[in-house]
């Protein structure tokens, strides 16, 4: 990306609510949304780590962004749903309530993460989008595997 | 300089290609097996990677493959006998040029000392054959080197000049003739028709390469033919031409003078061009070249290289449209549709359809075993000789099919256990004398399928298995009691315990610390067994078994804490149910099953996967009685045996991280994903939390 080059940059962005809070995600980077369906549990994972499913023959891990966010462990039902998102090479699977709305977000409207004192706000929100009178934060997806914390811890 | 790159690898992978034809060529015809087309094909090999060699600029290799090639082509010309020990140092040259290649991509270091040992052996061969008559100063000035390390070959191409008379021709083509589309080589294909012909090059009038007009003709040949041809026969070879290309043709009386030097690139240039001659020869499909065309006909079908990664996806997406396929036909099978239905018949033909695309595209991952067998004869050609031993590398089964995952696993095992043979299995040629055996010990290697699995036998006519020395040492290093009572199997299972070493003196070929145990572990990660069976005097037979694919798994479908798992069926000895008396509490938590006199903790699966808290009862589940790495033992319990069933392998670590306790994952019919046990790191884990010092379980 040419940082700063082009003023007149649009991104898509693809919104969803957790609680109360609005977040979003660069739509590039998401492969497919699909309904909820029960994941067979992975032993000795984080908590936030519901399990995996069968994503057309392969095997999908399905995070529960409610938990990774720290905003307790999310209650999927009918109407959650599972956001499969690129991170890298890897497919990912994102558990979230629902997905809101597609936004065309002018770069301009992309502020960044103003600091609260908050290590988890600050490793999974890559900015901040003022629109309409809302803020929706831009979800960071680098470091939302398990895989680098497990091996520190270890 | 990625082209560049692109075209290096592609030559690097022609070379391994005609490394291989170069020693199956060498050693058929040690077998006594090769014809001409044999001689040429070897020699076609290491003129091609010589040429290669020479347009990347790799130098050293370019030297050797030159001194090898000579040697070939003496061959080729009848002039030097293919008798077994030139085939031995024929052989060796091939390793060498192996060590080249490998050294030219990066990979290795050539042994400078043995390359040129190997140089001058080969120029050896192709030195007795010169006369010793009045070219014999010439052929004994010893070779210079030049700049490039370039040692050139004398040798005299008029050595076999006819002693009788024949006719003498001269060759001058004119740029008319070539202008014209006529071939000099066509010419002298027809002049090899009318008789055995001596062909020279004159070279002289070649300018140097900045000099050369492309459109100019430079070369000349002088050949000589029999003396019975007629002339008119020579002449009309030319008639056609006319003056495009000036013959002379003089009859030569018997004993005639040295016709004229030639310069050593005279030898190199005849090379290049009589080669293409030979594929179109007209004699070709002569006597005694069925066999070999047969040969290149398999081997040289239609083939194409397709990266692995797409056969792969392929086979992915063969193992939805067969998961699929079952959950419709569940759904129909649901439904009340009557069975006679057209849905529910054409369901039927789609699952047979299935099953088909299945089938044919893991055959696309089969290979023959050959590409990891062709690589032993060199190993056991080393070996041998550091060992200062006599043996013969008997292979079968080459053309056994298994799947390209299976095979690149192959090649560690086998080298280990060919090592085994022939540092512990087979004695010294003194030795074997005293034991009234043929001198030259005999390896074989055999490949064959057997109920679904690849059969891997690896056997010697050695000494066998020194049974009072392996419980000896056994016995000294703790692996088992003094008075223990062992059968002859037993202890002969005993070189698979871990730290096993049988060699007195650690030797830089198999005592390297690692030994049978490390083949044993290796081969069973691949959900394979390995057995070895023995007769003092006669020799022993390893013998070692894997699944033909490592794509799919024979597996156990169990549950355990409301979780659908699969245990590999390869670590499981058995399962029971057991009863109350057989259970016995061991300390607080821990419990043990009395099984057969030996008592074997129990682990429940829920709990060591963090399924639930505490475990259940075992007499109210099934136990699963495993076997580890060195024969370690446990019980695993379950909830309940669901039945046995062969499972896709889906890899955990693609989309997320080796999770533990857990060695992939897999697909049920269901759709639902099912993880597959790493029975290994399930007990070693328990071992670890209670670091009971019990002793090593016994080999059985």
């Amino acid at each position: 990306m040419t940082d700063g080059d082009i003023v007149n940059e649009t991104f898509e962005l693809i919104s969803f609510r957790i609680d109360s809070q609005e977040f979003c995600l660069d739509i590039m980077a998401v492969r497919e949304i699909r309904g909820w369906t029960v994941a067979t549990p992975l032993p000795h994972s984080p908590s936030y780590v519901r399990g995996v499913i069968n994503l057309r023959g392969a095997v999908l891990p399905i995070l529960d962004l409610k938990a990774r966010l720290g905003l307790g462990a999310a209650e999927p039902s009918a109407r959650s749903v599972i956001i499969v998102v690129h991170i890298g090479k890897r497919l990912v699977g994102l558990l979230v309530d629902g997905v809101s709305e597609i936004l065309a977000v002018d770069r301009s409207l992309i502020k960044p993460t103003p600091n609260v004192g908050c290590e988890t706000v600050s490793r999974f929100v890559r900015g901040i989008v003022a629109t309409e009178g809302r803020m929706i934060s831009w979800v960071a997806l680098d470091d939302i595997l398990p895989a680098e914390e497990q091996v520190e811890a270890a | 300089m990625d082209s560049m790159d692109a075209i290096k690898q592609t030559y690097f992978q022609e070379c391994d290609e005609l490394l291989a034809s170069l020693e199956e060529g060498l050693l058929a015809l040690e077998a006594g097996e090769g014809d001409n087309d044999t001689i040429n094909a070897v020699f076609r090999a290491v003129h091609s990677v010589k040429g290669g060699a020479g347009a990347f600029g790799f130098e050293p290799m370019v030297a050797f493959a030159h001194v090898f090639e000579t040697a070939l082509d003496l061959m080729r010309s009848g002039k030097l006998d293919p008798d077994p020990d030139v085939l031995k140092i024929l052989l060796r040259a091939s390793d060498v040029l192996a060590d080249h290649v490998q050294a030219a991509k990066g990979e290795g270091v050539v042994d400078d000392a043995r390359a040129r040992a190997m140089s001058e052996a080969l120029e050896a061969l192709t030195s007795p054959d010169q006369p010793r008559g009045a070219l014999a100063p010439a052929a004994l000035e010893a070779p210079v080197a030049d700049q490039w390390g370039f040692t050139p070959l004398k040798f005299d191409l008029e050595d076999a000049a006819p002693a009788q008379a024949g006719w003498r021709l001269v060759l001058r083509p004119t740029a008319a003739m070539y202008a014209n589309g006529h071939d000099a080589l066509l010419f002298l294909r027809e002049l090899g028709r009318l008789g055995e012909c001596k062909v020279s090059l004159d070279a002289s009038r070649l300018p140097d390469l900045a000099a050369i007009n492309p459109e100019k003709p430079y070369l000349d040949w002088s050949v000589e033919l029999p003396g019975e041809t007629p002339e008119s026969a020579i002449r009309d070879v030319f008639d056609f031409v006319g003056d495009d290309c000036p013959i002379e043709l003089t009859r030569i009386e018997p004993a005639p003078p040295a016709p004229f030097l030639t310069p050593d690139i005279v030898k190199d240039v005849m090379a290049a061009s009589t080669e293409p001659l030979e594929p179109s020869a007209p004699d070709k499909a002569g006597a005694g070249s069925d066999r070999a065309n047969a040969k290149t006909a398999t081997a040289g079908g239609a083939t194409i290289r397709v990266d692995l990664e797409r056969v792969d996806r392929m086979i992915d997406l063969v193992g939805e449209l067969v998961i699929n396929q079952a959950m419709l036909a569940q759904r129909v099978a649901e439904s009340d549709l009557a069975r006679s239905s057209t849905i529910a018949m054409g369901l039927d033909e789609l699952e047979q359809l299935t099953r088909e695309i299945q089938d044919s595209v893991m055959a696309i991952r089969a290979q023959p075993v050959k590409s990891v067998f062709q690589r032993m004869p060199r190993l056991v050609r080393e070996i041998a000789g550091t060992t200062g031993k006599q043996v013969r590398l008997v292979m079968e089964g080459e053309g056994t099919e298994v799947d390209k995952t299976v095979i690149e696993r192959l090649s560690d095992p086998i080298t280990h256990m060919l090592r085994n043979a022939i540092d512990h299995g087979v004695e010294s040629p003194e030795e074997r004398i005293d034991a009234g055996k043929n001198e030259e010990g005999t390896v074989r290697l055999a490949a064959l399928h057997r109920s679904g699995r690849i059969v891997i036998e690896v056997s010697d006519d050695g000494k066998g298995i020194n049974r009072p020395r392996v419980r000896e040492i056994a016995v000294k290093k703790g692996l088992i009691a003094p008075d223990e009572n062992l059968t002859d199997d037993e202890i002969d299972n005993l070189i698979f315990l871990p730290g096993f070493s049988t060699a007195s003196t650690v030797s830089n070929i198999s005592g390297r610390g690692v030994g049978m145990d490390v083949v044993k572990r290796s081969i069973q990660a691949l959900g394979g067994r390995i057995a070895i069976s023995s007769q003092p005097g006669k020799g022993s037979a390893f013998t070692l078994s894997l699944p033909l694919t490592l794509a799919v798994l024979d597996g156990m479908v169990i549950s355990a804490g409301e979780q659908t798992l699969v245990a590999p069926l390869t670590a499981i000895v058995e399962s029971l149910r057991p009863k109350s008396a057989e259970v016995r509490r061991l300390g607080p938590t821990g419990a043990v099953l009395a099984v057969r006199g030996g008592h074997v903790p129990l682990i429940d699966i829920g709990v060591a996967l963090g399924l639930r808290q505490t475990p259940i009862d075992p007499t109210a589940g099934v136990i699963l009685l495993v076997e580890s790495e060195g024969g370690g033992r446990a019980a695993l319990v379950a909830d309940e045996i669901q039945g046995q069933r062969q499972v896709v392998i889906k890899s955990l670590e693609a989309n997320f991280q080796r999770v533990e306790g857990i060695a992939a994952a897999t697909i049920l019919g269901d759709g639902r994903v099912a993880l597959i046990l790493d029975v290994e790191s399930i007990i070693e884990k328990r071992l670890n939390e209670r670091r009971e010092n019990a002793p090593l379980a016994k080999a059985s």
